[in-house]
């Protein structure tokens, strides 16, 4: 990383370390609480379900095999990495360029703006590696992790959580306020948390919205975090998975690119 | 120093900043010299910070030419901001980190080692009086030490140029009269100083020379004192009648001084010889209910100029 941006990066690890305990609830527990919640009470009856009538849900040819504990944590992994990247790209840029204007700050000096997106993105990127590989940690004491290889789904959850960070990074530098953040979360994030197959496998919804879940970005990253943790993964799908997330994060590191100067150098 | 055509450290020629279709800047002229304390003094959306931040380099100059430190803005940006520091009209100050953590990451954009910025961070919080509160958080602390601590933020690459916007609005008098020390340190230092303010008062301590600006315009240029010479009278004689009764006043007022002006609530008498001019409005049978004779400020100035005050 050139200079400038890493001194946009340690900016963001020294406020983080102000204020990091603020965030351990909402990236760190709270995917616990679902694991525990889900995984371990929820699962026993799906797991026993599966066992004993199978036939008649389909339940467990749906999670082929394994137990809804093993099935649920890669997907919550997954979507934990989407909700840290949305809240680490919302509220924060609009603090750097509104509330706080840490970022009109930064761009007084030889800082860019385009070194702002860069810092801002690989501190957003350590976020994701340090609650991805702190949930991870929680899984396999859970005994929700098959193999060694599973570990591969923390930089698929890393992947997945930058390629919302970066496109709402851009779409936060051309907010004026927070307002459009609640419809964000209230009409992206959360119906894609619930919906994506975080929970249930997504052939289990209604065919009419079944292809509307399978381009949601949430279920490429569900699906690369949990065909990798599960090791079941395919070449030719963790490839797709692979392009369209890189994609997304690329169109949306170039999109914040442009809006960040637009809205920083007037 | 890298010089500039005309050797100054500023160097503008019909410099113009537009928003759209709103023109905030109109193709002003302007050269600051190295070492020199430059001002804009002007009221509410004359389009001082517009220029400010062309200066500073992080707003896009419209038309005209714009030389900082011999180079254009444009093309290079990061190395002129390298070395100017900023104050900008509203603090941008990290309020969750501590006095000192405020300083010392500045100075990491700027790319200073580590022992350096140690180094210097104490000197500054010396120099501003934030010393004790180094360990604190910013947000509690008044608006004077936030203040003062963004200007000890602009100091932290040893700038050759320093550009405030608006440095003391708000602040206690004791507040401002310690950052004008401060400034007027720096300036002993050889530093070059350009402000803003709508403080004729600021403005007359601080500016070696200064331009008046008015709705994106420069109306005017010089030290204080030619402008106060060129434009007003050596004394002024204000008068401030009972309610109602300076609308009655009409033709009685004529020939009490070079000129006179009448604001909502007082009569400006500009002229040589306040005292005289006072006698001369009694024996005219005028009766204000106070009145005062001062020597010509900045203020009048401006108010001959646009004929508006201008802190308003
Ligand atoms: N980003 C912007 N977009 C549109 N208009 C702007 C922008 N910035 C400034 N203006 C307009 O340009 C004009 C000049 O503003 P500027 O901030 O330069 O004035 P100023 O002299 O600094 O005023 P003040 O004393 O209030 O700080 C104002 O009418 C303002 O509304
Ligand atoms: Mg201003």
């Amino acid at each position: 990383m050139a200079a400038p941006a890493a001194r946009v990066l340690e900016h963001e690890l020294l406020v983080y370390r102000r204020v990091w305990r603020g965030s351990v609830f909402s990236s760190f527990l709270s995917p616990v609480l679902f694991l525990a919640a889900m995984g371990l009470g929820l699962g026993s009856l799906v797991d026993a379900n599966a066992a004993g009538g199978g036939g008649a849900s389909g339940s467990a040819a749906a999670l082929t095999g394994f137990s809804y504990l093993a099935f649920l944590a890669p997907g919550l992994l997954a979507s934990n990495a989407m909700q840290t990247a949305a809240g680490e790209s919302t509220f924060p840029v609009m603090a750097g360029i509104v509330w706080v204007k840490s970022f009109h700050g930064m761009i007084a000096t030889p800082i860019r703006p385009a070194d702002v997106v860069v810092g801002k993105l690989a501190y957003v990127a350590l976020r994701l590696l340090l609650v991805s590989a702190a949930f991870f940690v929680v899984t396999v004491l859970f005994g929700a992790v098959t193999g060694p290889t599973a570990v591969l789904a923390v930089p698929a959850a890393l992947l997945t959580g930058l390629a919302f960070a970066a496109p709402i990074a851009a779409f936060s530098a051309t907010q004026k306020d927070a307002n459009g953040f609640n419809a964000l979360f209230r009409f992206g994030v959360i119906p894609l948390f619930l919906f994506s197959g975080t929970f249930f496998p997504v052939a289990q919804l209604p065919a009419l919205l079944q292809p509307l879940a399978y381009v949601t970005p949430l279920w490429h990253g569900v699906d690369l975090c949990r065909s990798l943790a599960l090791g079941t993964a395919e070449p030719a799908m963790t490839l797709v998975h692979l392009a369209y997330l890189g994609t997304m994060t690329a169109v949306g590191v170039a999109a914040a690119l442009v809006t960040f100067r637009r809205r920083l150098v007037r | 120093m890298a010089a500039s055509p005309s050797g100054s450290l500023i160097h503008a020629r019909a410099l113009t900043k537009r928003f759209g279709g709103f023109t905030a800047v109109d193709a002003i002229d302007f050269d600051v010299a190295p070492g020199e304390s430059f001002g804009f003094l002007g009221p509410n959306g004359a389009g001082k910070t517009s220029t400010m931040r062309m200066i500073a380099c992080v707003s896009p100059v419209s038309a005209g030419t714009l030389r900082v430190l011999g180079m254009d803005p444009l093309a290079d940006g990061p190395r002129i901001r390298a070395r100017i520091g900023v104050v900008p009209q509203q603090d941008t100050l990290d309020m969750e980190l501590t006095v000192r953590e405020n300083l010392a990451i500045y100075g990491r954009y700027f790319d200073l080692p580590r022992p350096v910025i140690r180094q210097r961070v104490d000197e500054l919080l010396d120099f501003v009086q934030l010393a004790e509160r180094s360990g604190d958080r910013v947000e509690p602390l008044s608006g004077g030490m936030k203040r003062r601590l963004t200007i000890a933020r602009s100091l932290v690459n040893e700038p050759d140029l320093l550009l405030l916007d608006e440095p003391t609005t708000g602040l206690d008098p004791q507040a401002r009269h310690l950052l004008w020390d401060r400034l007027y340190r720096l300036k002993q230092r050889g530093v070059t100083l350009v402000l803003t303010t709508h403080y004729m008062d600021e403005a007359e301590q601080l500016c070696d020379r200064l331009v008046v600006m008015d709705k994106a315009q420069i109306v005017a240029e010089g030290s204080p004192r030619q402008l106060v010479e060129r434009y007003s009278t050596r004394e002024v004689l204000e008068m401030r009648f009972p309610v109602g009764v300076q609308e009655t006043l009409d033709g009685q007022l004529d020939g009490l001084g070079d000129r006179v002006e009448r604001l909502p609530d007082r009569v400006l008498v500009y002229t040589a010889d306040g005292e005289a001019a006072g006698a001369e409005a009694y024996a005219r049978g005028l009766r204000p209910e106070m009145t005062l004779v001062r020597r010509s400020s900045l203020e009048d100035v401006f108010l001959r100029l646009t004929g508006r005050s201008l802190v308003e």
